[in-house]
C-alpha cells in the first residue's frame, strides 16, 4: 500500500491505495469524485481526461502513485462560485452532448485545447485536437461548435481583462 | 493489473540503484505503453522505477545544428519546441502526430525508442537522422540500437538518458496512421545532408521493425525529387502482413509516403 498526497481541485488530499491503483480509480473511489468517467479503460476514449499540473492526461493510464505530489483538476473543479466554467456553459448553450458520458472528458480536453491555442481556433484544429476523445453518440458537431464558441468567448474575456 | 512496487527516482544514479535492487523491474517514463500493457497483464514487473522526475533527463538543447533531447522530454515538448523547429521541423511534426494530445503530454522520446514498437514513429527519425542514443553508461548509434521487434541494444538496468543528432539540411516524415490506434501502418522519414547524403528510414512496415531502405537512399541521393522514388522497387517479402494491411499494400504505402516526404522536405 502506498500513502499518497496530491492537490485535487485546489484541496490537498491524502489516501492509501495499492501501487497499481489507477489515478481514475483513486479519484472516483477514494475521493468520491465520480464526474471523471471510465469509458474504454484502454487509453482510447478520453472519458477519463483530467488535468495534471495543468496538462490534459488520461487518468486510466496513469497510476495514482505517479500523480503523487501533483496538482489535479477534475470536471468538479471547473465551476467556481456556483457559476459554470465558460466551456461548460458553451457545452450547455450549444447542446454539446447527447448521452453525456463522454462530456467530462470532452470538457476537460476543450479547456486544454483553448489553453494551448487561445481564441484563434478553427474548426479543423478543434477536430484534430479531439482525436483522443470518442463520443459514441457521434455527437461531434455540437461539441466542436461549443469548443469554438468557448474559445471565442474566453479570448474576448481575456482581451477585455488586459 | 498484477501487483507492483512503485519507486520514484530523482537522479539517474538513484534509478539505476533502485533497478538493481528490483527482482524484475521496469523503468517507467510516460507510461503510455507500459501502463496499458500492464493493465492487459501482458507485462508484470515486480517494480517500477519512475524516471519522470529526473531533471537531468529533460529538455531540448540546440547549439547551431547540434540537437540534444533529454529522454524524459515529452512528445508535446518536442512538438512545441521553437528552438528545434528552427533547425529540424520534421521532428516537431512527427511528435505532433503521435497518439493524441493527452498521450503526448505524458509519452516521452526515451520511452518510445527504448520500447522500439515496430509501428512507433521516433525510431524512424533516429535512424534517418543518424542519431546517437545516449545511455547512463555509453553512446550507441541508432543503426546499432534498434535490433528487432521491441528489441534494442539496451542491457538490463541501462537507461536511455538522451538522444543527439546533427540537424540535416532537409528532412520530413510522413505516415499513414492506423485510423484506430494512430500508430503508423507505414511511416517514412527522409533526411538529406548538406553534402547530398540521404538517409531513408521506414517504420510500421518492416517484419523486423524499423529499417533503412538503400534503394530509396541511392535514388534520392542521385536525384532529390519525388520522381526519383517512382523507379525504386520496394520488396514486399520483408514487410509485415497483418489484419490492417498486407505486405504488398505496405510496400506501396512506403513508396507513396517516401514521395510525399521528399515533396514536404
Amino acid at each position: 500500500m502506498a500513502k499518497i498526497t496530491m492537490t485535487v481541485n485546489g484541496r490537498q488530499v491524502s489516501g492509501s491505495c495499492d501501487d497499481r491503483t489507477l489515478l481514475v480509480h483513486f479519484i472516483r473511489e477514494n475521493l468520491g469524485l465520480t464526474g471523471t468517467h471510465v469509458g474504454c479503460d484502454t487509453t482510447q476514449c478520453g472519458a477519463c481526461v483530467v488535468h495534471m499540473d495543468g496538462q490534459s492526461v488520461k487518468s486510466c493510464s496513469i497510476l495514482a502513485v505517479q500523480a503523487a505530489g501533483s496538482s489535479i483538476t477534475t470536471i468538479e473543479g471547473l465551476a467556481a462560485n456556483g457559476e459554470l466554467h465558460p466551456v461548460q456553459a458553451a457545452f450547455k448553450a450549444h447542446h454539446g452532448l447527447q448521452c453525456g458520458f463522454c462530456t467530462p472528458g470532452m470538457v476537460m480536453t476543450a479547456v486544454d485545447i483553448i489553453r494551448r491555442h487561445g481564441s484563434g481556433l478553427d474548426e479543423a484544429t478543434v477536430r484534430a485536437e479531439l482525436e483522443g476523445n470518442i463520443c459514441r453518440c457521434t455527437g461531434y458537431h455540437n461539441i466542436v461548435q461549443a469548443v469554438l464558441a468557448a474559445a471565442a468567448g474566453m479570448g474576448g474575456a481575456r482581451q477585455a481583462a488586459e | 493489473m498484477y501487483e507492483t512496487n512503485y519507486h520514484r527516482a530523482s537522479s539517474v544514479e538513484e534509478a539505476v540503484k533502485l533497478m538493481g535492487a528490483a527482482a524484475e523491474g521496469k523503468y517507467l517514463s510516460g507510461g503510455m505503453t507500459l501502463i496499458p500493457t500492464m493493465k492487459q497483464r501482458l507485462a508484470a514487473p515486480t517494480d517500477l522505477v519512475d524516471l519522470r522526475h529526473i531533471a537531468e533527463m529533460k529538455g531540448i538543447a540546440v547549439d547551431g545544428r547540434s540537437v540534444r533531447i533529454g529522454a524524459a522530454t515529452t512528445h508535446e515538448e518536442v512538438a512545441a519546441s521553437a528552438a528545434l523547429a528552427a533547425v529540424c521541423p520534421a521532428l516537431c511534426g512527427l511528435a505532433s502526430r503521435i497518439g493524441d494530445p493527452h498521450v503526448r503530454h505524458m509519452g516521452t522520446i526515451g520511452g518510445s525508442i527504448a520500447n522500439n514498437d515496430p509501428a512507433a514513429d521516433y525510431p524512424a527519425a533516429m535512424l534517418a537522422l543518424d542519431a546517437t542514443i545516449v545511455t547512463d553508461r555509453r553512446e550507441i548509434k541508432a543503426g546499432d540500437f534498434f535490433t528487432g521487434l521491441f528489441e534494442t541494444a539496451i542491457e538490463n538496468g541501462e537507461i536511455v538518458t538522451a538522444v543527439r543528432f546533427e540537424a540535416p539540411a532537409r528532412a520530413a516524415y510522413q505516415k499513414f496512421a492506423n485510423p484506430a490506434s494512430r500508430y503508423a501502418m507505414a511511416g517514412v522519414f527522409v533526411a538529406r545532408r548538406d553534402d547530398g547524403a540521404v538517409r531513408v528510414a521506414v517504420t510500421g512496415a518492416g517484419a523486423d521493425g524499423v529499417f533503412r531502405h538503400p534503394g530509396l537512399e541511392a535514388a534520392l541521393a542521385a536525384n532529390w525529387s519525388p520522381d526519383a522514388v517512382a523507379n525504386v522497387t520496394i520488396d514486399a517479402s520483408a514487410l509485415l502482413s497483418d489484419l490492417h494491411a498486407s505486405a504488398a499494400y505496405r510496400a506501396n504505402l512506403v513508396k507513396v509516403l517516401a514521395k510525399r516526404a521528399v515533396a514536404a522536405a
